[in-house]
């Protein structure tokens, strides 16, 4: 070991913070080198002076004084704990985005409006057809037939069918 | 600190009762001027107060308030905020006074001048050194933290801090030779604190 590195770990060795390997290094270098050994001497006379440094006291209101900074520090308000956090804020702001971006999204697709089911048309037919419907207002003209029972068909509930018989003034 | 944390005052207490020695010994070495340490010891349990909320145990507690200290101690004497007390015992010292060293009562006249003396010599071989090596020797000889805790501290390396250790001592292995050559005289009492 050279000097350099004993200088580079006196400190240690004086704290008594050096593995045993490295300590007996140390100690056969100082036991061969006057110059470190003496050095070594000196630091450790420095470090008893040092300890005659006296203590500080704190002044008697030194605990009121922190206690009082601390009172007036400002107390936390409970309404920021409602408040959404920026993280949660950015987050519900992307989602409500992109639900109306969803929600919007077929509306722009329907330009052109869907075909009617098979089964719509097949309907619309039939009553388009229907012969009864087509010819309601010449039969329900005819005088002869108002005399007639009323058709067990449904058309035959509808509200209009008493008026008729009233105008047929039976 | 974490119960501190967790919004319990009289572990605040505690700190405040545990740490408020250290902290002021260490401040005021640092900048030399009472008064100074107490504000500043004040601020530093002020900013442990506000930070409470944030603190995260990644480091050991005094680490994180020693650094701290560090930090408000450095710009304190970097900005040239604090002056140079020259405190007489001769003072009347009123009760908001800042810390005070009383001599202890057993001591004769001239054994406390000498020891008076001799701790004004040693202030002064400390304050002499810059900052970062003040620093250091103050963290290593009166808080006893270990490298890691300095470095971190410090913000170096621990062969760094160990390099500035070194340096620190053999500066005042130098100016403290005629305290080393002349020992303290033996007295049976030693000097007492208030």
């Amino acid at each position: 070991m050279t000097c350099e590195e004993v200088s580079a770990g006196l400190i240690a060795y004086l704290d008594h913070r050096v593995i045993s390997a490295e300590r007996r290094e140390m100690e056969d270098h100082l036991a061969s080198c006057a110059a470190c050994q003496m050095r070594a001497g000196e630091f450790r006379k420095v470090f008893t002076v040092l300890d005659e440094l006296p203590l500080l006291e704190p002044s008697f209101g030194f605990d009121v004084r922190v206690r009082e900074r601390i009172a007036a520090e400002p107390r936390r308000r409970w309404f920021p704990a409602f408040l959404p956090q920026p993280r949660l804020a950015f987050s519900a702001a992307l989602l409500l985005a992109m639900a109306i971006f969803v929600a919007k999204l077929p509306l722009s697709n329907r330009a052109a409006p869907p075909a009617a089911s098979p089964v719509q048309q097949g309907d619309f037919n039939a009553i388009q057809n229907l012969g009864v419907l087509e010819n309601y207002d010449i039969v329900t003209n005819i005088d002869a037939l108002s005399e007639l029972a009323p058709a067990a068909s449904p058309d035959a509930a509808q509200p209009e069918q008493p008026a008729t018989h009233d105008d047929g003034g039976i | 600190m974490l119960d501190v944390k967790a919004g319990d005052d009289a572990s605040f207490e505690f700190l405040l009762r545990k740490y408020r020695l250290p902290l002021i010994n260490f401040l005021g070495r640092m900048v030399r001027d009472a008064a100074t340490a107490e504000d500043l010891a004040q601020e530093v349990f002020l900013r442990v107060y506000r930070a409470r909320k944030a603190y995260t145990p990644s480091a050991k507690f005094t680490t994180w308030l020693f650094r701290i200290a560090t930090n408000l101690a450095l710009n304190s004497v970097r900005d040239n905020r604090w002056r140079q007390a020259e405190t007489s015992l001769d003072e009347p010292a009123g009760e908001d006074a800042g810390p005070r060293e009383l001599p202890a009562p057993e001591m004769r006249m001239d054994e406390h001048l000498i020891e008076r003396d001799r701790a004004e010599f040693i202030r002064r071989a400390i304050a002499s050194l810059p900052e970062k090596q003040r620093a250091a020797v103050l963290l290593h000889k009166y808080e006893e933290l270990d490298y890691g805790e300095i470095a971190r501290i410090l913000d170096c390396s621990e062969s760094a801090l160990k390099s500035l250790l070194f340096r620190a001592y053999e500066s005042l292995r130098v100016q403290l030779a005629p305290l080393v050559i002349q020992p303290v005289p033996q007295r049976e009492g030693k000097g007492r604190l208030s």
